[in-house]
């Protein structure tokens, strides 16, 4: 399926991450934005709210976090593509209602520009200090998926994706940028529409009698209605049978629960997506994801004209995180080394997947700039050295 | 053209962070190479001072920030003093020549300057003089080639304003040229 012409704005802008981050929305389908504007990504609800009306959207600033993340899932209920868009202290008011649209399996979309924490920590300065709060955040089992993009123009392209992903998989889906690349400034290519792939809600249309909304075939995805079509649906944050009536026992729990973490755990290798350079030979493996795959770029290639056998692989996808890729990979480099603008966040990630049969070395920021080249080259050095 | 870092620097009001915006439009869209934008945040209300930064190169850019500046354009005292001594060794100084009095000026980079308030005075409007310092820029150095700066002033100034900033680009880019015919070619 191809995007509606009428949010694309086709053509080659010079825009930032935030601006791109709307108009990947738009050319997605988003038609209902709501939220409380927070630097760095007030600039992506601005533009929003100047085109929506233009693209018969509707964007409303709601009075706080919490009614913006519960207002788009009214939203997606009533058949709409919706998105909300915030920063640190926002995003963690937001924690209870990506929990309950994981389990009312509400499509939507998280926008998070991250700005340096915790609490209003310095607003206008980048990190990627929410990363293990996007995964773990709202509280009990479930999962979700986050993508971490690195310029404007993946800003436009993975909201898209992100959109995507939502909608196949019934999920929210969490769009972790930071300041830095929220606000900088390159070229950004929008496709003509028919260039755009979008995949749309899978709707039931079947007969009304018998009809059970939260009902999964095969790939664990029930199809949705929207409100006021007939349908009889109940939407609750209660664990609940097919019907969507709660259910207060422990088989009802189990069923359902287990069923929310598959339908993403079974579907990873699909969903998974990273970006390999320089890889096959490495025997160090710079793990990267959004600004710091770009800052490290100078401090690889230093090192590899200085003759290391250094690799990078930077993430895409943040969550869920490739697994079986770095098992594969800890099987036979003599290092990871992993930067990020936290004091070790995704690095876990990469400990438990490396399990000891590889060295796994943190360069940690903590926040307001992006680390310094020469950072990321003395750790790789580093890696080498010794066992 | 390898990785070039441009600073521009002045106060609110000047159309600073627009310059930075025209520039790196003219080289991505107009002119097939690579620019990073970052604009500093700040209280960049009109009478303060303001910066924007800008790469650009052949090549992808990997690190988005500015290491250290080969390119700089200034057009307040403030700027001056407070950016001129981060400009790289052998780098290219552009200053307004009214705004800015080069005090202990580097002598390991190249400086050139025009009155370009002045000009932008005696075409009718002062606000323009951010336009001027950007034909200036094109015709001193090499970081964007003048068509395609025309082309991104063109589509970035409001509407019904396109004639009186072309004119000015050139007002700036002619006395640039007549400039160089005095002075040694900067190398950018």
């Amino acid at each position: 399926m191809h995007a509606d012409p009428t949010g694309v704005l086709a053509g080659a802008h010079f825009m930032d991450g935030d601006h791109a981050c709307s108009e990947g929305a738009m050319a997605a389908g988003c038609r209902f934005v709501a939220g409380y504007p927070i630097t760095p990504s007030t600039e992506v609800v601005e533009r929003i709210a100047e085109r929506f009306p233009y693209i018969g959207g509707i964007f409303i600033q709601m009075e706080d976090e919490i009614a913006s993340s519960i207002a788009i899932q009214g939203a997606a209920w009533g058949g709409i593509k919706a998105m909300t868009v915030t920063s640190g202290p926002g995003f963690s008011l937001m924690m209870e209602h990506i929990g309950l649209a994981a389990i009312t399996e509400t499509p939507c979309v998280f926008v998070d520009v991250q700005r340096a924490g915790p609490s209003t920590g310095l607003p206008t300065m980048p990190a990627q200090g929410d990363m293990m709060q996007a995964r773990w955040g709202s509280h009990g089992d479930y999962e979700i998926i986050a993508l971490s993009p690195n310029s404007p123009q993946e800003c436009f392209d993975l909201t898209i994706q992100a959109f995507n992903l939502s909608e196949k998989y019934r999920v929210p889906v969490l769009f972790m940028m930071d300041e830095c690349v929220g606000h900088m400034i390159e070229r950004v290519v929008i496709p003509p529409a028919e260039e755009i792939e979008i995949v749309e809600r899978r709707m039931y249309g079947g007969p009304k009698e018998g009809y059970q909304p939260f009902e999964a075939g095969r790939d664990l995805v029930p199809l949705m209605v929207k409100a006021g079509d007939g349908y009889r649906i109940h939407v609750t944050g209660l664990t609940h049978d097919e019907r969507g009536y709660p259910n207060m026992s422990v088989g009802a729990q189990a069923k359902l629960v287990q069923r929310l973490v598959d339908k993403i755990r079974l579907h990873a290798d699909e969903i998974v997506q990273f970006q390999e350079h320089d890889v096959d030979d490495a025997d160090v493996v710079v793990v990267t994801y959004g600004i710091t795959s770009r800052t490290a770029i100078p401090a690889i290639e230093q090192a590899r004209a200085k003759g290391m056998k250094v690799g990078h692989l930077r993430l895409v996808v943040v969550w869920p995180f490739p697994e079986k890729r770095i098992r594969a990979l800890a099987d036979r480099v003599k290092a990871f080394v992993v930067p990020e603008i936290n004091l070790g966040q995704m690095v876990y990630e990469v400990e438990r997947c490396a399990a000891g049969k590889s060295k796994v070395i943190l360069v940690p920021h903590g926040g307001g700039t992006v680390h310094q080249p020469k950072d990321i080259y003395t750790a790789i050095e580093k890696s080498l050295r010794g066992k | 053209m390898p990785r070039t870092e441009v600073k521009i620097g002045g106060f609110g009001g000047q159309g600073v962070i627009l310059s930075g915006y025209i520039l790196g439009k003219a080289a991505s869209i107009y002119d097939s190479k690579h620019a990073t934008m970052i604009q500093s945040f700040g209280p960049e209300a009109r009478g303060s001072a303001c910066s924007a930064q800008l790469i650009i190169s052949n090549e992808p850019i990997s690190y988005p920030y500015i290491v250290s500046p080969n390119v700089m354009i200034l057009m307040s005292q403030e700027a001056y003093s407070k950016f001129s001594p981060e400009l790289a060794s052998g780098g290219t100084l552009l200053t307004e020549e009214d705004l800015v009095v080069t005090r202990n000026l580097r002598k390991d980079v190249l400086h050139y300057s025009i009155p370009a308030t002045r000009f932008a005075e005696e075409l009718g409007k002062r606000l323009v003089l951010n336009i001027v310092m950007l034909g200036f820029t094109a015709a001193i150095t090499n970081i964007v080639a003048a068509d395609a700066a025309r082309n991104a002033v063109k589509v970035s100034v409001p509407k019904g304003t396109e004639e009186l900033n072309l004119a000015a680009f050139n007002k700036g880019f002619e006395y640039g040229l007549q400039l160089l015919k005095k002075e040694p070619v900067a190398a950018a």
